[in-house]
């Protein structure tokens, strides 16, 4: 995009090619893309698996070829061939095609209230998704898992990031949801072998299920006031160790609570947690929490990091702020973990340890601080790095972390730092320079 | 009635006395100077007042109540408005968000409105940067009101801090040593400022400073503050000719 701002006389023929390629682009909507997204999820499913066959990929690529490239270097050209028949040329040809249609209707589009727009945008990219996923259950569980990663990694980035304390309690959270919700389930719900026949009938469960998230997350939430509160009068690296010793103790005391099967874990979840309602929760928690932090209130956080003290004296109250904070991040990680728990339908307390706590900071770090959209970007990005190193094994704990450090040296806040995420402004129409041409 | 009135304070740090029975009456409209050498014990004074420390001994009434014990953000909502010897600003925040941020105990509405963007949010956060666009004008910044403060030079980082300060409604304002590191364009420019908030918000002002000219313009009566004690009290010219305030700031003549 850069490049067709200012061309120096002495850039390569093909950089400019590329430019000229891409400026009809600049004016394609959200809803424009979204159009071409869903285009090319339908032609892969009628074309997809048959065409996979003729280049003799064997099966549909379920990450865009990665693991298979990876395996077997020899069908680099038949996967570039099928991504580019399958995804690239559609979503370029129907984003160009329908640039005016998209933005005619995205203008129209804002004559009504912002939730209309938004709605219609995330009821678009939901089908995609799930056309998506439709292909492949591997597909199906990583899509659920990334987006409950989405929630865990903005609800974390709320204290790291908009309040600056370096909390490691992160883990600890999630598994409190995620067995305060399992066990509640299972009790109410399901007939097993620990809590024997359910007390409600279990056709109830669909509905009271959002219900006992939230109880997952309202107990994630009041056990954080054990990081809470040693946070008035602790700050930096101490609070980093009391958030980390916090953790420790929930693992520990799941491992030791025999009845709920100890480190053996706990299983028999009722399978509750469907594509549709991990991504309403998903919007749900992006959303709230994007109202959150850019509210004067949410922005009280930026000022208790940058200086207490002066945030203190222009009347903000600082030991509000850290508790909303800590209680808030806790509560939305909790529901993380609810769901979490419901998609595996199996949670261990083993889980929820250090290397948990690793991904999820990592996860923070390398989007960006003090970002919705670096969040999003971070959980998305690392999951799906992860999952399409997978076949190089052992080589990809070099790979991804080289990768942070890169990062942390050329961004040290992050891919997408500080910034303002406006859906107003991501749904605009496109077309204002279309007059000018 | 006075509006700020401090009697017999001490305070100690461990076995430090950094401020012995301390006396101040502040009547309403009055520009007040507090001079003396470094580590007097000015900016502790300022500390004690807006509640940073609890004095370990005096009583504090601010328009008729008793303020000792009270933490910074209830003495700020109650109108003790102030600014730091060394600038104290948000690095990550725009100006604007500075002076909106300040607005935090005027806000009306709750996490509920915070989480859900409630028509009541959006028309208060809407009030709140008109209040703030004005405030910005008056110290003279409204164009800068989108930048991020990091990167603004010294004197509008001053200015921000005084935006800032007066967002809360202040009706005591507390600069602490505001001219500290500026240039003397700067200074007139602030001077002149000083005057304007004086003027227009009918302020109160203590005023902390080390630049004699400044505070001799600005103010009708001055402290002087030694060790943590009141060495003299007067208008300018009496302090200027007192010969406590000259030894405490360059020392006692050699007797011959």
């Amino acid at each position: 995009m850069e490049a067709t701002n200012s061309l120096p006389i002495k850039q390569n023929r093909f950089q400019a090619w590329l430019a000229k390629i891409w400026a009809p682009y600049q004016q394609v909507p959200i809803l424009g893309w979204l159009l071409g997204a869903l285009v090319a999820m339908i032609i892969e499913i009628f074309a997809g698996p048959s065409l996979a066959l003729a280049l003799g990929i064997g099966g549909v690529p379920a990450l865009f070829g990665f693991v298979v490239v990876l395996t077997k270097p020899i069908l680099i050209p038949p996967i570039i061939l099928y991504l580019l028949l399958i995804y690239a040329l559609p979503i370029a040809i129907v984003a160009r095609l329908t640039t005016s249609i998209a933005n005619n209707i995205a203008g129209k589009l804002l004559n009504y209230p912002l939730w209309i727009t938004a709605i219609i945008h995330l009821a678009l990219l939901y089908v995609v998704l799930d056309l998506w996923t439709s292909l492949s259950d591997y597909r199906d569980l990583l899509a659920k898992l990334i987006l409950i990663a989405i929630i865990i990694t903005l609800s974390l980035n709320v204290v790291n990031g908009y309040m600056g304390e370096f909390s490691c309690s992160h883990p600890g959270f999630i598994a409190l949801g995620a067995y305060t919700a399992s066990i509640l389930m299972v009790l109410f719900f399901v007939n097993d072998s620990i809590f024997g026949a359910p007390l409600l009938p279990p056709s109830l469960g669909p509905f009271l299920f959002p219900v006992v998230l939230i109880l997952g997350g309202v107990v994630a939430a009041i056990s954080s006031l054990l990081v809470a509160i040693p946070s008035f009068h602790t700050r930096g690296d101490y609070l980093a160790i009391i958030s980390l010793a916090f953790m420790f103790i929930v693992k520990s005391l799941l491992e030791n609570l025999e009845i709920f099967g100890g480190a053996r874990g706990f299983m028999g979840q009722p399978d509750l947690a469907s594509l549709p309602v991990v991504f309403a929760w998903t919007v749900v928690a992006v959303w709230i929490i994007n109202n959150f932090v850019r509210s004067t209130m949410g922005k009280a956080l930026n000022a208790v990091r940058d200086d207490e003290a002066a945030a203190n004296a222009m009347t903000v109250n600082t030991q509000k702020a850290k508790m909303t904070a800590f209680l808030f991040a806790a509560f939305w990680a909790g529901i993380a973990g609810g769901l979490f728990a419901h998609v595996m339908r199996y949670v261990n307390p083993g889980t929820f340890g250090i290397k948990k706590l690793a991904e999820v900071l990592a996860m923070v770090y390398f989007g960006g601080l003090n970002s919705v959209v670096g969040s999003i970007v971070g959980a998305i990005g690392y999951n799906l790095l992860s999952e399409m190193l997978r076949p190089l094994e052992i080589l990809k704990w070099i790979i991804i972390p080289i990768l942070l450090i890169l990062v942390m040296i050329f961004r040290p806040t992050g891919l997408i730092a500080f910034r303002d995420f406006d859906p107003e402004a991501l749904l605009q129409p496109k077309n204002k320079q279309e007059e000018e041409v | 009635m006075p509006l700020l009135q401090i009697e017999h304070m001490t305070h100690y740090f461990g076995g430090l006395r950094a401020v012995h029975d301390y006396n101040l009456t502040i009547e309403p409209g009055e520009i007040r100077g507090l001079i003396g050498p470094n580590g007097a014990g000015k900016s502790t004074i300022f500390n004690l007042i807006t509640g940073v420390y609890t004095p370990s001994e005096g009583k504090i009434t601010f328009q008729g109540k008793n303020i000792v014990g009270l933490p910074p953000h209830k003495t700020a909502a109650m109108g003790l408005g102030r600014t730091f010897q060394n600038l104290r600003l948000w690095r990550h925040m725009s100006v604007l968000d500075h002076v909106k941020m300040a607005q935090y105990s005027q806000l009306t509405y709750g996490l509920v409105g915070a989480f859900f963007n409630t028509r009541n949010r959006t028309h208060q956060e809407q009030k709140n940067t008109e209040k703030a666009l004005g405030l910005l004008d008056v110290v003279g910044i409204r164009y800068l009101a989108d930048q991020s403060v990091t990167n603004l030079p010294y004197g509008i980082q001053r200015r921000v801090e005084i935006a800032r300060a007066l967002a809360i409604n202040p009706k005591l304002l507390l600069l602490d040593e505001p001219t500290a590191g500026m240039n003397p364009e700067e200074l007139l420019d602030l001077m002149k400022t000083i005057r304007k908030v004086h003027k227009e918000f009918g302020l109160t002002i203590l005023l902390i400073e080390h630049r004699m000219k400044f505070i001799m313009e600005l103010c009708e009566r001055i402290q002087t503050l030694d060790f943590g004690e009141i060495i003299a009290e007067g208008t300018p010219k009496e302090i200027q000719n007192n010969p406590r305030v000259i030894e405490a700031y360059l020392g006692k003549e050699v007797e011959a």
